[in-house]
């Protein structure tokens, strides 16, 4: 069971770590680069599969030399056996399209082909929640890639290898929330939803999970073994379909939403004071048709 | 579905020292051992006064099992033992030297989380070589059983697990050993409560202070009148750059008197005696508690059923030499029998004997002597009763009594020196209270402290500094009348008469002009030490794993 995650690195917004200027810009250079928070969820679920199954967990990004850091960070917070790094100047500034274009030629280019591919669901800076999936649709254009049914919002997993059958549980938002349960074959390609928490029911499972943790934070000590790097020559990629000149999208600016003053202004009535409690219910009572 | 189930060879429950002995001795037998325990580490669950001891009659010590034990899991060794005889402002200070180092080869003060961790280390490595292991954050919560028979367990994070020997070594409130039906928590004179406070000082200031060189450290006992009337005593123990300062009272005796626990804790702390060392200055890390079974009453004589088999303060396995507490030691021994059992039993061709195998070492090793002197069930039936208890005090107070007394001096100081008188000892007021107090009465001299120059933190406080991750409410309460658990208001150690962030409240609820006493519940500030399981008509079980207190010192 081999299973390659998809990840980005974004400005870490935790309190403390973040940093705007006066005009409320993100200011880049002070803020540090972590890894995309939903992105571990998908390697939190890749992790499970080799917990599980055995096999191999591979991490993938494309992003500048910096990004060798958010890899890191995976292998030692979650788990990767072998990390991928698609980096040079020619794929700088790319939009969903260009990455989507890079990272499956990165897949294409992977010396076994993932029964698995994971991505998590959409970045903390773009939150376009595209590259997944358009790295999906890159993928059957690609006839060195064979065909993966593409799941999406995917709370659960269940994997039988000797049928090589995946069942995933998918969270779909509406009215009410359903859970939709779906079967597919591998190889397969699935987003994960945040929701998605890895589940170990027996004892064998979590010891082997300590075992991995163990492992992978004494790898993580020295990640540059086990890291490849690829520019685009290695991938054997145009410059002009990568990087800038290979993103259709233009974003045309973005606007703020002003939001609700937070103050506002309230009168204190105590629960004891009948009079005032009588006034509320009288203001109240209009609205309580529901309407 | 039932083979399904996964299987182990040994399942251990509970990574105390009972069960990481267990675990160890097992695995070093090749034994594939899985461990469970429900907290976050082992160890924070778990609270200890804090002197581990190793017997020289003991077939098995920590040290036996762990050998780097003293350098990397303990606080330091204890050297000087001394009792405290107190009444009013008069102190007779007993020196126990003789019993501390009776069948002793070294005793270590040590602090849970720091020792029950770095046991569970080793215990991971070895058992993960037999391929098991040592999970936390895992509760077993029964007995797995077919046909009636027990054949492994279940758990809350887990789905069931087989084995061929289940030790439970889940401590006070064993789950396991109540479904078994071995154990059961009815009577409050079968238990102490044991209360605590991780006091921080620096090394150097312990030092001056207890006048100590180094390495070994002191241990103080206190008697007599400090604690009214209530039947127990305190302790203070030097670690490394803490002391731990506690209580311990017998059960049925804070219930019958509604005594307050920290307020006992806290007339410790403040006595004119603790002056000397605490020179105005107090900085509590930590309040615990916990409730400690007594081995003369409860240790289970034949402390097997089936596949299980109990060990440490699960099956009662702690023993109470006067002044001296003795639980770890014999929960160590206990797990390196019950190991050893079991790897007999498969020798001889028939695992299914090691239960009674186990029984048979506890008794020829002369550790169930130990828990359950034949000394003291002889005599308890008379020294326990009022009769003696009251010409026993008579007497004492009488002239004559304080003449003997005087004469006799170094006799009492040589008769809490001995084992063998102390394995007779009843657990009357005679002798915790009023042996104490006319000891200090007739042979004291003045305390030189004035008392009160510190101040304790309130409960609220002391509840707000504990780390919680607070799951499902773990406790039920079935009887919610004051009559039928009442006494839990006072005797929980976070709750208090009049005070209302603990767990047990007293309400007096009117309904059709009748009023009612009753009490509410409710699990956030527990600390899980197992009193009102006693003290109170509850369904107690433990939070699930991971959730509850979480002791960082204990
Ligand atoms: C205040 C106080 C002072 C004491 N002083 C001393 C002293 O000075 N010297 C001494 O030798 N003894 C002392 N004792 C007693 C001593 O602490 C115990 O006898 C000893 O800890 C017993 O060891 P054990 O391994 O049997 O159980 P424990 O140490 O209680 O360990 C039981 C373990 O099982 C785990 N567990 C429980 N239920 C479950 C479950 N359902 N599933 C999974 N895991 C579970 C717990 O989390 C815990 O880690 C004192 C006790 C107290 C409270
Ligand atoms: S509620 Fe019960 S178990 Fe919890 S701290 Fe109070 S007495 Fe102990």
């Amino acid at each position: 069971m081999n299973t390659l995650v998809l990840t980005k690195g974004v400005p870490d917004f935790r309190e403390g770590k973040v940093s705007f200027d006066e005009d409320g810009h993100l200011e880049r250079g002070k803020t540090p680069t972590v890894m995309n928070p939903n992105d571990k969820v998908a390697l939190q679920a890749a992790l499970q599969e080799k917990v599980r199954h055995g096999g191999t967990v591979s991490l993938m990004s494309m992003g500048p030399p910096g990004y060798k850091e958010v890899l890191r960070e995976g292998m030692r917070e979650v788990y990767a056996d072998d990390l991928y790094l698609l980096s040079d100047r020619e794929m700088a500034a790319a939009d969903t399209w260009a990455t989507a274009m890079t990272v499956t030629t990165g897949i294409a280019t992977l010396e076994e082909s993932p029964d698995l591919i994971v991505a998590g669901f959409k970045t903390a800076d773009g939150e376009t929640g595209h590259t997944g999936p358009q790295t999906m649709w890159c993928h059957h254009m690609n006839d060195r890639l064979p065909d993966r049914p593409l799941l999406t919002h995917v709370v659960a997993l269940d994997i039988d290898m000797e049928e090589g059958r995946l069942r995933a549980k998918r969270l779909v938002s509406g009215d009410v929330d359903e859970i939709e349960t779906v079967e597919t074959d591998l190889p397969a390609f699935v987003v994960m939803d945040p929701e998605f928490e890895p589940s170990y029911r027996k004892a064998d499972h979590r010891l082997r999970y300590k075992d991995l943790r163990e492992e992978t934070k004494a790898r993580a000590e020295a990640f540059e073994d086990h890291l490849t790097m690829w520019n685009h020559e290695d991938l054997n990629l145009d410059p002009d379909f990568i990087g800038l000149d290979g993103s259709p999208t233009i974003v045309a600016g973005v606007d703020p939403i002003p939001k609700g003053p937070a103050e506002r202004e309230a009168t204190p009535v105590s629960p004891d004071d009948d009079e005032a409690m009588n006034e509320v219910l009288g203001e109240l009572t209009p609205f309580a048709g529901g309407d | 579905m039932t083979d399904e189930y996964e299987h182990y060879e040994a399942i251990v429950v509970g990574a105390g020292p009972g069960g990481a002995a267990a675990a160890a001795a097992l695995a070093r037998q090749g034994v594939e051992t899985l461990v469970l325990e429900r907290g976050v580490d082992a160890g924070s669950k778990n609270v200890s006064g804090g002197l581990i001891y190793a017997e020289e009659s003991a077939p098995y010590t920590i040290d036996d099992l762990f050998p780097a034990f003293r350098e990397e899991a303990a606080e330091r060794p204890i050297d000087e033992y001394l009792i405290h005889n107190i009444a009013g402002d008069k102190v007779k200070t007993f020196d126990l030297d003789r019993i501390h180092h009776h069948d002793t080869d070294w005793c270590d003060a040590v602090l849970r989380r720091r020792m029950d961790s770095w046991l569970a280390e080793r215990v991971h490595e070895l058992t993960r070589e037999t391929g098991g292991g040592l999970l936390t954050e895992v509760r077993v919560n029964g007995l797995l059983r077919e046909d009636g028979e027990i054949v492994g367990v279940t758990c809350d994070e887990l789905d069931p697990i087989k084995a061929d020997l289940i030790v439970a070594a889940d401590g006070v409130n064993s789950e396991l050993a109540r479904d078994a039906g071995l154990m059961n928590w009815d009577e409050p004179e079968d238990w102490f409560q044991g209360v605590k406070a991780v006091v921080e000082m620096e090394p150097e200031v312990i030092d001056e202070r207890f006048g100590l060189d180094g390495e070994p450290g002191a241990a103080h006992l206190f008697s007599g009148d400090l604690f009214e009337t209530v039947r127990g005593g305190g302790f203070l123990y030097t670690n490394t750059d803490s002391l731990s300062i506690g209580t311990v009272f017998h059960l049925d005796s804070l219930a019958a008197e509604r005594a307050e626990p920290h307020e006992l804790l806290n007339a410790l702390l403040t006595h004119p005696l603790l002056d000397q060392w605490l020179q105005g200055e107090y900085e509590e890390r930590e309040y615990a508690a916990k409730l400690v079974p007594d081995s003369k009453k409860v240790a289970h004589p034949s402390p097997h059923q089936g596949r299980l088999l109990l060990v440490g303060d699960a099956g009662g396995q702690m023993q109470a030499q006067g002044p001296i507490i003795k639980g770890m030691n014999h929960a160590v021994t206990a797990g390196g029998l019950a190991a050893e059992a079991y790897a007999d039993a498969k020798t001889r061709g028939d695992p299914a004997k090691a239960g009674e195998l186990y029984e048979r070492k506890l008794n020829s090793e002369g550790v169930m002597d130990q828990l359950r002197p034949s000394r003291y069930r002889a005599t308890r039936a008379i020294s326990e009763s009022g009769v003696v208890t009251g010409v026993g005090s008579t007497l004492l107070n009488s002239p004559v009594g304080s003449a003997g007394l005087k004469a006799l001096g170094g006799v009492a100081e040589r008769a809490f020196n001995s084992p063998f008188l102390l394995g007779m000892v009843p657990d009357s007021r005679m002798s915790y209270v009023e042996i104490p107090i006319r000891i200090a009465e007739v042979l004291g001299e003045p305390i030189e402290g004035e008392g009160g120059t510190i101040e304790p933190p309130k409960l609220a406080d002391r509840i707000g500094d504990l780390t919680y991750d607070v799951g499902d409410p773990h406790i039920e309460l079935i009887d919610d009348s004051y009559a039928a658990s009442g006494t839990a208001v006072t005797a929980c150690p976070v709750s208090a008469e009049g005070f209302g962030g603990g767990c047990y409240r007293d309400e007096r609820v009117k309904t059709n002009g009748e009023e009612k006493h009753l009490v509410s519940l409710d699990t956030q500030p527990c600390i899980e030490c197992g009193t009102c399981a006693v003290v109170a008509d509850t369904h107690w079980e433990h939070p699930s794993g991971g959730k509850g207190v979480e002791y960082k010192r204990g």
